[in-house]
């Protein structure tokens, strides 16, 4: 019983884990309407930003968040100010797809090129202490980022909900022509959004880096498994990719253990196709994947 | 107030006005009226800058709007009420009036104004709370233009405000937007549905193919011959 617990708590902070690299990627879809490819590549740079600068200045890592996020919002404020936009009144939106691919392709080079192959590792600062809470052990860092996860969560929930700018936001992606008849400059609304989305990545680096090795490759570590958390939450839904997250973090934890640690994707990606064909809007999307629902 | 000199617009490389010259006085209620494809959309559209004139200017209020955006154009206090309502769907009818009033100068007074705007539209305070989504097109149609009203707007323009609505509802958005000319907002409205819309303007154009062929007084054009056949089917 006590094993089944660990296991189950496992794949919870597994699921948090999940959740905070996913949610910039759903809000940016749910909005913008634009797959971003290169949001595994935002989250690398979070992280060598946070090593960076927790090496550099000696500091605890997570104090690192202060600088990370709004850089990484500059970031994606900036991809979508000089590479989306322009190609938003494109013919065909796939354009904008290759064009984040194409991002992706060039931050993991520069990466490459800046850092090299190899592993650069933000010091873990204490976080790899363990906490007993009763029979389970959580390390202090996992728990950090399951807490964060859904204060993220309910942070943006409050802000789509009760502010003037988060209502702009849900209107110009429920109806971007109508948006622009109340006087709502969409292409702004549209940079705030895709800078909140990466700043949100951001925050995810700093808490992720000291736990995880970062190298040029960690965002496509993460991305895959973003991606199938925002399939499965309906494209879009903020709080939808959380609990995808929890239920693919509860899979792979749940499977590596009682089938075997070589067949959790194969469950994970499984378990998923099987979802899609039941319900191909995912597990709380709803029809129309237009809308955001937080 | 507002004057538009010799616009051409359309979509991508089709033009669909030609040269549309009219104008609109404080006060006043104008009417555009025409078939279906005729441009009325278009030049409603042009003035609220979603589309760019390819040529011709736009003038309100003696400033150059030609070349603004949309979201500039509320601004400077052009509302418009687009045809098919365009709500937001997912939201509560209350959060589609807020929205209306997002404009800077509506922004501070939303809360008033949106107790006037309730008084004109008693079914629409009874469903405040709703999703728009769920509402009937009438009611729908009701919100839209609460909503439009929301904005304190100094030009208020209605596209198609009647379209795809039961008579008896049409009765109904017809006397609003009375009481709206009544209480002295500027307004211009697009219609097929000529009769209740000369009834209700004081002056009118007549758009065919893209151009005004016709500009008189409403009652004038009630009893003009080829607005009579080719629009009141008498």
């Amino acid at each position: 019983m006590d094993t089944f617990l660990q296991v189950l708590t496992n794949g919870l902070m597994l699921g948090g884990l999940f959740a905070i690299v996913s949610i910039g990627l759903t809000l940016i879809f749910g909005i913008v309407k634009v797959i971003n490819f290169a949001h595994g590549e935002y989250l690398m740079v979070g992280m060598y930003l946070t090593f960076l600068l927790a090496t550099g200045l000696h500091v605890h890592p997570y104090l690192t968040v202060a600088a990370v996020a709004p850089l990484l919002f500059v970031l994606g404020a900036l991809t979508q100010r000089f590479l989306i936009q322009p190609l938003m009144s494109a013919r065909d939106e796939h354009v904008q797809i290759f064009a984040t691919v194409g991002l992706s392709t060039a931050l993991m080079n520069l990466a490459l090129l800046v850092f090299g192959a190899d592993i650069a590792s933000t010091p873990s600062s204490g976080l790899r202490t363990s906490l007993h809470l009763g029979p389970v052990r959580i390390l202090l860092g996992q728990a950090v980022i399951f807490v964060v996860s859904i204060a993220l969560v309910a942070a943006l929930h409050w802000y789509l909900q009760r502010t003037q700018t988060g209502r702009a936001i849900r209107a110009v992606a429920q109806n971007r022509d109508a948006a622009q008849l109340m006087g709502i400059n969409v292409n702004w609304i549209y940079i705030l959004t895709f800078g909140i989305g990466a700043a949100c990545v951001g925050l995810a680096a700093s808490l992720v880096a000291p736990l995880y090795p970062t190298q040029p490759t960690s965002g496509t570590y993460f991305v895959l498994i973003a991606f199938v958390v925002v399939v499965l939450g309906g494209l879009g839904s903020i709080g939808g990719a959380f609990l995808g997250a929890m239920v693919i973090g509860l899979i792979d934890s749940l499977s590596g253990f009682y089938i075997g640690s070589d067949l959790r994707e194969v469950a994970v990606f499984g378990v998923f196709l099987l979802i899609l064909i039941l319900r191909p809007s995912g597990l709380f999307g709803r029809k129309n994947l237009a809308h955001v629902s937080p | 107030m507002l004057e538009l000199e010799a616009v051409d617009a359309g979509y991508g490389a089709t033009t669909i006005l030609h040269g549309v010259s009219l104008n609109v006085q404080a006060g006043e209620a104008v009417t555009i009226i025409g078939g279906n494809g005729a441009g009325k959309t278009t030049t409603l559209r042009t003035i609220a800058g979603l589309i760019r004139p390819t040529s011709g200017s736009i003038r309100f209020e003696g400033q150059d709007i030609t070349r603004l955006e949309a979201h500039e154009v509320v601004e400077l206090g052009i509302t418009l009420i687009p045809e098919g309502r365009q709500l937001f769907p997912d939201m509560t009818v209350r959060e589609n009036l807020l929205m209306g009033a997002f404009r800077r100068k509506a922004r501070e007074q939303a809360e008033a104004t949106l107790k006037e705007v309730l008084q004109l539209f008693p079914r629409v305070a009874e469903r405040l709370d709703q999703i728009a989504g769920s509402l009937s097109g009438g009611e729908q149609q009701m919100v839209a233009i609460a909503r439009g009203l929301m904005a304190r707007p100094r030009l208020l323009m209605f596209d198609e405000p009647s379209l795809g609505l039961a008579p008896i509802i049409v009765e109904q958005v017809f006397s609003v937007i009375d009481r709206i000319v009544e209480t002295g907002v500027t307004v211009l409205i697009v219609e097929q549905n000529v009769h209740h819309t000369l009834k209700a303007a004081d002056r009118g154009y007549v758009l065919e193919n893209g151009r005004i062929v016709l500009a008189d007084a409403a009652e004038a054009l009630l009893d003009n011959d080829h607005v009579r056949q080719a629009y009141l089917g008498i």
